[in-house]
């Protein structure tokens, strides 16, 4: 079981009712739709925020960011770094810049 | 003595106007959901401390609110909005076939007789109920039968904006959807037909269509269900046979273009409607912000200016953003793009501006509370 750091946006921690930054467990290997499982879990409230409901696909004006690159075009299988992994850097939720 | 509580949705927040009967001096509490736009905020009549609010946003999608205080705290409850098996395509703007996808929540119709059964018209246009107060939502399906393929979206999107339940036959609901056109349930929603006979729509390809028609708004009076009326992108209409028929009561408006419609709490000939100049323009005829009465149900229309801006106006008033409440008179209210929130206490006579800064007005619903 890994620990994993998440930041969420001003909408999603606001609408989550949590502080900014969220410590996750995650079980098995640390992908970002294991991460978004955990998070789904812990905050039901924020299903359908993130990634799509009916695609599962990340919603297209949310951004993800870890280690200082942009992760946001993973696939949903993929591993995230092992920094995140193991705690030492969090994973990073943007609402894209784009309207008004 | 009576209070009236209004709910107002805009683009960044909800907002909750409150005051005695009188209405003449106002409270404001707000903005709930700052900063994500605020499609409707609506009131049970069952249980009125019950709201259902629908909060939405482009990066992070949909969200149901829910209060069980009057809009003190709120708690998210379901938005999980499936369509019923493979829902097919509709027609795009460019007359090819899209697949219909979910959206946003434009509309909430809360149960006249229970407050955890509750209805949403959404986009792309279907309309679903909840009977767990919000937690889980299902689609009555049926509506999308009726030549769902042909739907069009409107400029705003392929909304399902309207929403009435018949109060003497709760059994009779009529929707409305922005562009396909009006519809009716005689069975509580497991099936459909639409009632569009009488429309004319010189922008579709086959202007007296079954369906097509863009439809902006329908209102009844509660107690004469039968007499429907309807704002149309272009046109006002009236159907005295519960939308078999309708005719043209455009009569003397300035613009028979517009979006919102309210019918008046105690006189069912009594209706309101705010022209806006064109589809190409929305904004009122001449920078005048008048709301137009009739008394004698259409054809014959009266300007109310009284109170409101007779020049340099050039807000809009969108479709959900036009409400009445119970007291005698009848108080009439609405909400402006300009981000305005209009009273009137004497049935449209005088107006006053409640607020006159809010973000762009999406919808404005009342509650009149014992």
């Amino acid at each position: 079981m890994a620990t994993v750091r998440v930041i969420l946006p001003y909408h999603l921690y606001t609408l989550a009712h949590s502080d900014a930054e969220l410590e996750l467990d995650v079980p098995g290997a640390v992908t970002l739709a294991a991460v978004l499982d955990a998070l789904e879990a812990a905050y039901p409230m924020l299903a359908g925020a993130v990634r799509d409901r009916a695609t599962g696909q990340r919603r297209p004006l949310v951004r993800f960011y870890a280690c200082q690159d942009d992760c946001s075009n993973l696939a949903m299988g993929a591993l995230l770094p092992e920094a995140v992994a193991t705690g030492r850097e969090p994973l990073i939720v943007v609402g894209a810049i784009a309207g008004g | 003595m009576s209070r009236i509580r209004i709910l107002v949705g805009t683009r960044k927040g909800a907002f909750i106007l409150t005051s005695d009967a009188a209405r003449r001096g106002w409270q404001m509490s707000g903005p709930f959901f700052g900063g994500w736009e605020i499609f409707h905020v609506a009131g049970s009549p069952a249980t009125p401390d019950r709201l259902y609010a629908s909060q939405t946003s482009s990066w992070f999608g949909q969200v149901i609110q829910c209060s069980d205080d009057g809009g003190a705290t709120w708690n998210p409850v379901g938005n999980d909005f499936r369509y019923v098996g493979d829902p097919g395509t509709h027609l795009h703007y460019d007359g090819t076939p899209k697949p219909w996808a979910f959206k946003r929540v434009w509309h909430l119709e809360p149960s006249p007789a229970d407050p955890d059964t509750v209805y949403a018209g959404v986009e792309d246009a279907a309309l679903f109920r909840s009977t767990d107060g919000g937690l889980t939502w299902q689609e009555l399906p049926a509506l999308r039968e009726q030549q769902g393929a042909k739907w069009m979206p409107g400029a705003g999107g392929m909304c399902l904006h309207t929403i009435l339940i018949d109060p003497v036959n709760p059994q009779r609901m009529f929707v409305a959807i922005s562009a396909a056109g009006a519809f009716r349930s005689d069975d509580g929603g497991a099936s459909w037909k639409p009632i569009n006979r009488g429309l004319h729509s010189q922008y579709i390809p086959e202007p007296e269509a079954e369906v097509g028609h863009c439809v902006h708004r329908i209102a009844m009076h509660p107690a004469r269900p039968g007499t429907l009326f309807m704002q149309k992108h272009w046109d006002v209409m009236r159907s005295d046979d519960a939308g078999e028929s309708w005719f043209e009561v455009s009569g003397n408006l300035p613009s028979d273009f517009g979006f919102a419609m309210a019918v008046h709490a105690h006189e069912p000939d009594t209706v309101y409607v705010v022209p806006i100049q064109s589809d190409s323009e929305h904004y009122p005829p001449e920078g005048k912000l008048r709301v137009y009465r009739s008394k004698k149900g259409g054809n014959d229309w009266d300007a109310l200016t009284d109170g409101l801006p007779q020049q340099h106006c050039y807000v809009n008033v969108l479709r959900d953003a036009m409400a009445v409440d119970a007291l005698d008179p009848c108080g009439v209210y609405f909400g402006t793009t300009g981000g305005q929130v209009y009273v009137s206490a004497d049935a449209g006579d005088h107006w006053q501006a409640i607020v006159r800064d809010l973000p762009a007005v999406l919808s404005v619903s009342v509650q009149t509370l014992p």
